[in-house]
């Protein structure tokens, strides 16, 4: 250990070494680790939900009902959504850039749909924020969840701009594409969990 | 002289800390009178804690400061100290003795809940836990009218969903609300209202405890009872006064500025002087009613 | 929020090569990616948080001097135990505690030249100021009434400005949190020097993976309660209204849900100081390495599930009340094993009484006092006695003043050196440690007979029969007021003055002292070995001054 050379340059040497090999999955477990965080923000509403459900004797109130066409038409685009954001990560593992900007710009385009149909869905169903219970529960985890799917947008967004320069996404090194999978993914699962909550267990009652 | 043996040491420490904590469990003097029959069981409870927490501390602060004398630098010695870093028959001891304490106490305290009466709300045993009467539709106008003019809705159930008290069918029932800042106490088969509890001693008493704007909270010190008043939910406490005597009322959850000054008190009367009392209330609050006195004051 | 903060692209952060050698004063109020600066701007921050917090509490005793409220309005009074109890826990002790020392030590500890995400720990950092603004901006509303708990429905109808600007900074400080554990658990599973298993992972980050593994699992729950609340507040729902169909009890179990959680971060940490402090003053290994680490993760898991335990006079089910209080007591043991080793480590000791040391043993024992006062509390019979009474307020200083606050005072004494390469002033020290621990016996000790015997917490006004027992509590809290001073000369005179401090003037054997003091800014020219555990003291052929000389 005497003879070691100049130690500052070996530091440098030793520091971009590791980020090489392990920045990647820091970004990803550091994401994952967040999203596990996360996902207990939409238990605590799903407890809330469940409980004032379990607690009213019709739920949802009269005239507080929802409608189920449209979310089912939303949650088919959603979830559909997701794998078509998977073609695009499948695409970039070979290489293939063009084909991840095609199928990036068409989840994110399904997002805007989603996104639109919930506002449609807002302003049709004939109830505000504060009318009730449920509808105080209802708009505050769709608009929950919505904020969430236009986060996830512009993440989208912002792995189509950065594709344009040549070389930063390539077969090996795409991490960020994988980021904005991983977390549309979420956003997702979140929904159908939504769905089900509200728009499937107010057919049970 | 010689040196002791660890063992007398070991013993002689042991016969005092119990000493200690016997005494401390009975003459602490932390608590004002019992005045229910439950401020016993609480008491007595406490106390067995108390004497539990006392040896612990003894044992615990008196080691550390025997240690802290015993293994203190000496000067000039500069190096280090006994490379011991764990042992297994030690660590079981002191994990397995504590939850064995810990069990015990907790087998303990079901045991005193259930005496105290805690499982029983509801009008006597009922299965109110997964129940939910959830009052709020016809909340705000309720809670005005149970305080401003009570009515026929008095006499109409009420159901507690939460609550406290003894396993006895209730002989008084008065139905207490909390409002900013004040308890309001009404006595539905009477139509008294009043604004301190008077109880009769040596009868179960029921409390049905509503809030008309905040959350309060009920508690007689020396009946050890304490239950919040929920706005949108019903509870209850049960209990039996066992001491004539005036106690204070304090209510325990903040709900304002002037929560502090929210006190009243009960008076627990012996029950001649509680028939009188209720008498003399009901004819001056029903002057229309005064030929029903006599009948009610007969039961 | 936080999405935005994801990195899209897979751009390394080019941080080595143009660094100063050293940073200068004003570097510390800027955006920096440094940990030890960001440590250090938590500690400096919250402490001033502290007697901030410290001066409401004052304010308070004095009122409480007299039974009648002559002092302060009976509203005043409740906009300051609310700001007191809210600013000791969220602006001092988890911003010193977790952001302070985890920041400082953890990459130290484990031999990283930085946090995983370096600019998502400075944005952490710097998302705390706005919350005290928003806390202190608060006053000119007439400042958050309903207690730091705020239940509703008080806190729906009471200085709602004000009680939406706290709101707003809670969840501020909380997302913070969240972010800064994020970065905690990244940090120690990927980025410890190679030749550092898990068990030779010093048991202070063992601490900050509880704790931060804890603050994961509990704070968006808080976060959606205090959302809720501001709702309700500020646009017109009725979640916790009861005349709309709202359900005040679901907010306690929100907010419970996060906060009983939170009294273990704000020990969880310290109990790692504890262990680090404790064998290098007492030169000895520390015993029960595995039990420790086991403890605290039993702690984390069981203290999840025992939040209804400050519910047991609320609107709960008997068999809840039940559940909670055995669990409850089941916290008792690992905390129980964690004391003991730390004793069993003082035995065959040769003890330096350093302030670092006498802090630490204070905390022992005055923990050991508020840990089985809350055994206590913990039983739901005899708790639906002392419920909101001073007798809670007694076990939570003790646990918080004679815990928390003495471990972070036990910690700035012992890394001091290592921050600021400065030596304290030891017969300083022992004063402040000497009025400290008086002056909160003297306050704290008599508020469990003040609730025993019927005085209810939170109030401004009381029975006279109480007064002379809330004389002695308000002449301590003016001891304590005083302790402050030792402490506040020392620490500006040593680190303008102070005696300068060696890489390692304790001779303790964790990776931080194989550097020099201060720091140098990536922590080390070339990472550190692990040739030994980190309490491998007293054992032959392991002596300290070896990794100091190598790698330094
Ligand atoms: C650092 C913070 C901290 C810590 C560590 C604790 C630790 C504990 N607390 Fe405390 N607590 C608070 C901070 C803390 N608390 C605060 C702030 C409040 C009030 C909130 C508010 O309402 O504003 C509160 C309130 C509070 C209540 C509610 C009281 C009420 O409002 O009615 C209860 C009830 O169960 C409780 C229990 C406990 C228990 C059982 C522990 C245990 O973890 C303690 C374990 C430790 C020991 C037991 C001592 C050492 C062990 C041994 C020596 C082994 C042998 C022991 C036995 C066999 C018993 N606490
Ligand atoms: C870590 C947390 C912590 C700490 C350290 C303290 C410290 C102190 N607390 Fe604590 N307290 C709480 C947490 C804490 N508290 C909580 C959570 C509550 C509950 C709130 C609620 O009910 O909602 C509470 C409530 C509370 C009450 C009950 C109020 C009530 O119910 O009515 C009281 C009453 O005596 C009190 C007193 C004190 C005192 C005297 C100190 C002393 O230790 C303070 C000593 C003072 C100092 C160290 C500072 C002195 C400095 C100066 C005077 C100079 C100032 C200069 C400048 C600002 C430039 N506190
Ligand atoms: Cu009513 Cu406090
Ligand atoms: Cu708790």
């Amino acid at each position: 250990m005497t003879t070691a050379p100049n130690p500052s340059e070996l530091a440098i040497q030793e520091e971009t070494q590791a980020d090489d090999h392990e920045h990647h999955d820091f970004r990803m477990f550091g994401l994952l680790t967040f999203l596990g965080s996360e996902s207990l923000m939409f238990g605590a509403l799903f407890a809330v939900f469940l409980i004032f459900r379990g607690e009213f004797p019709q739920w949802p109130p009269e005239e507080t009902e929802v409608e189920l066409i449209l979310p089912a038409i939303n949650t088919v685009i959603l979830v559909s959504s997701s794998f078509v954001i998977h073609y695009g990560d499948a695409a970039i593992k070979k290489g293939n850039v063009a084909g991840l900007q095609k199928w990036y710009w068409v989840t994110a385009l399904m997002g805007a749909i989603f996104l639109g149909g919930q506002v449609y869905e807002y302003a049709t169903l004939g109830y505000g924020l504060t009318t009730n219970v449920f509808a105080n529960c209802f708009y505050v985890m769709t608009g929950f969840h919505g904020l969430h799917v236009f986060i996830g947008i512009l993440l989208i967004l912002g792995v189509l701009w950065r594709s344009r320069l040549p070389g930063h996404y390539t077969a090996e090194k795409h991490i960020g594409v994988e980021m904005a999978e991983i977390y549309w993914h979420f956003v997702d699962i979140i929904w159908i969990v939504l769905f089900v909550l509200i728009y499937i267990l107010a057919l049970l009652n | 002289m010689k040196q002791l043996p660890a063992s007398i040491w070991t013993l002689t420490v042991g016969i005092v800390v119990t000493l200690i904590a016997f005494w401390a469990g009975g003459h602490n003097g932390l608590f004002p009178e019992q005045a229910s029959a439950q401020a016993p069981l609480v008491d007595n409870f406490f106390n067995l804690m108390f004497m539990i927490a006392v040896a612990l501390f003894l044992l615990v602060a008196g080691t550390i400061i025997f240690f802290m004398i015993q293994f203190r630098q000496r000067p000039g010695d500069e190096g280090d100290g006994v490379p011991l870093e764990g042992d297994f028959a030690l660590e079981a001891y002191w994990t397995l003795i504590p939850a064995v304490i810990v069990i015990v106490l907790g087998i303990y305290s079901v045991e005193v809940f259930t005496e105290m009466g805690g499982f029983a709300p509801g009008g006597g045993g009922g299965n109110h836990l997964f129940m939910s009467h959830h009052s709020h539709h016809k909340m705000k106008t309720q809670l005005v009218s149970d305080t401003d003019a009570p009515d026929a809705s008095m006499t109409e159930e009420f159901n507690a969903e939460y609550g406290f008290g003894g396993t006895d069918q209730a002989d008084v029932t008065v139905t207490v609300t909390g409002m900013q800042y004040a308890w309001i106490f009404n006595y539905p088969e009477q139509n008294v209202t009043a604004g301190e509890l008077h109880i009769p001693v040596d009868k179960t008493v029921q409390l049905n405890i509503k809030a008309a704007d905040v959350i309060h909270s009920f508690w007689v010190p020396q009946f050890r009872l304490k239950q919040d008043a929920i706005p949108g939910h019903n509870t209850e406490l049960r209990f039996t006064a066992t001491k004539v005597g005036d106690y204070p009322v304090v209510c325990a959850e903040l709900c304002g500025g002037y929560h502090g000054a929210m006190r009243t008190r009960v008076y627990v009367h012996t029950q001649t002087e509680y028939d009188q009392w209720l008498a003399e209330n009901q004819f001056a609050q029903n002057p229309d009613l005064s030929g029903a006195v006599a009948v009610h004051a007969e039961e | 929020m936080a999405q935005a903060q994801l990195p899209v692209s897979s751009e390394l952060p080019q941080a080595s090569g143009h660094h100063p050698t050293a940073w200068k004063w004003y570097d510390y109020f800027t955006f920096n990616v440094d940990h030890k600066l960001i440590g250090i701007q938590y500690l400096v921050f919250s402490f001033v948080f502290y007697l901030v917090g410290g001066l409401m509490a004052v304010v308070m005793r004095t009122e409480l001097y007299t039974p009648d409220a002559d002092v302060i309005d009976p509203n005043l009074y409740n906009a300051l135990l609310t700001n007191h109890g809210t600013i000791m826990i969220f602006g001092w002790i988890v911003p010193a505690a977790i952001g302070g020392f985890g920041n400082f030590l953890v990459p130290l500890m484990i031999g990283a030249r930085d946090m995983a995400f370096p600019r998502l720990n400075a944005l952490a950092f710097w998302m705390l100021p706005p919350a005290g603004l928003l806390l202190v901006g608060s006053f000119f509303f007439g400042g958050a009434q309903a207690g730091w708990t705020s239940y509703p429905p008080l806190s729906l109808i009471t200085a709602n400005t004000a009680q939406s600007m706290w709101c707003l900074s809670i969840i501020l400080a909380g997302t913070s949190s969240i972010l800064g554990s994020v970065n905690f658990v990244v940090t120690m599973v990927k980025m410890r020097v190679p030749s550092m298993a898990w068990d030779q992972m010093p048991l202070f980050c063992w601490a900050m993976m509880a704790t931060s593994v804890l603050a994961l699992l509990s704070t968006p729950v808080l976060a959606i309660g205090l959302t809720l609340l501001f709702f309700d507040i500020n646009f017109g729902t009725s979640f916790f209204k009861p005349d709309a169909g709202g359900n005040v009890i679901i907010y306690q179990h929100l907010f419970w849900f996060y906060s009983h959680p939170a009294v273990y971060l704000m020990i969880l940490p310290i109990f790692g100081i504890m262990s680090e402090v404790i064998p290098v003053h007492a030169r000895k290994p520390i015993f029960g390495y595995k039990a420790i680490v086991g403890s605290s993760m039993v702690i984390c898991l069981i203290g999840l599930f025992v939040w209804v335990h400050h519910m047991f006079t609320s609107g709960t089910p008997p068999w809840m009340r039940m559940f909670f209080t055995v669990s409850t007591l089941i916290v008792a043991v690992p905390t129980g094993v964690k004391i003991f080793s730390w004793t069993a480590t003082l035995w065959g000791g040769k003890i330096r009484y350093t302030s670092a040391m006498l802090f630490a043993i204070g905390l022992l024992i005055m923990f050991v006092v508020g840990g089985l006062s809350g055994v206590t509390l913990g039983t739901a019979p005899v708790d639906i006695h002392m419920h909101d009474t001073y007798y809670v307020v007694a076990h939570f200083h003790y646990v918080l003043f004679g815990g928390s606050v003495f471990g972070l005072y036990a910690g700035i004494y012992h890394w001091f050196p290592k921050m600021t390469g400065k030596m304290l002033n030891e017969p300083l020290g022992k004063v402040h440690f000497l009025l400290t621990l008086i002056g909160a016996n003297i306050t704290f000790l008599p508020m469990h007979v003040l609730g025993t015997q019927g005085m209810p917490r939170r109030v401004a006004m009381y029975d006279p029969q109480f007064t002379h027992i809330n004389q002695i509590c308000t002449i301590g809290a003016f001891v304590l007021a005083f302790s402050v001073i030792p402490f506040l000369v020392n620490v500006v005179w040593s680190w303008g003055w102070g005696e300068k401090a060696s890489g390692n003037p304790w001779r303790a054997l964790t990776l931080e002292w194989t550097t020099a003091s201060p720091p140098i800014i990536e922590n080390w020219h070339r990472l550190p070995v692990l040739t030994q555990g980190p309490y491998d003291y007293g054992f032959n052929g392991h002596e300290e001054a070896e990794i100091t000389s190598s790698h330094f």
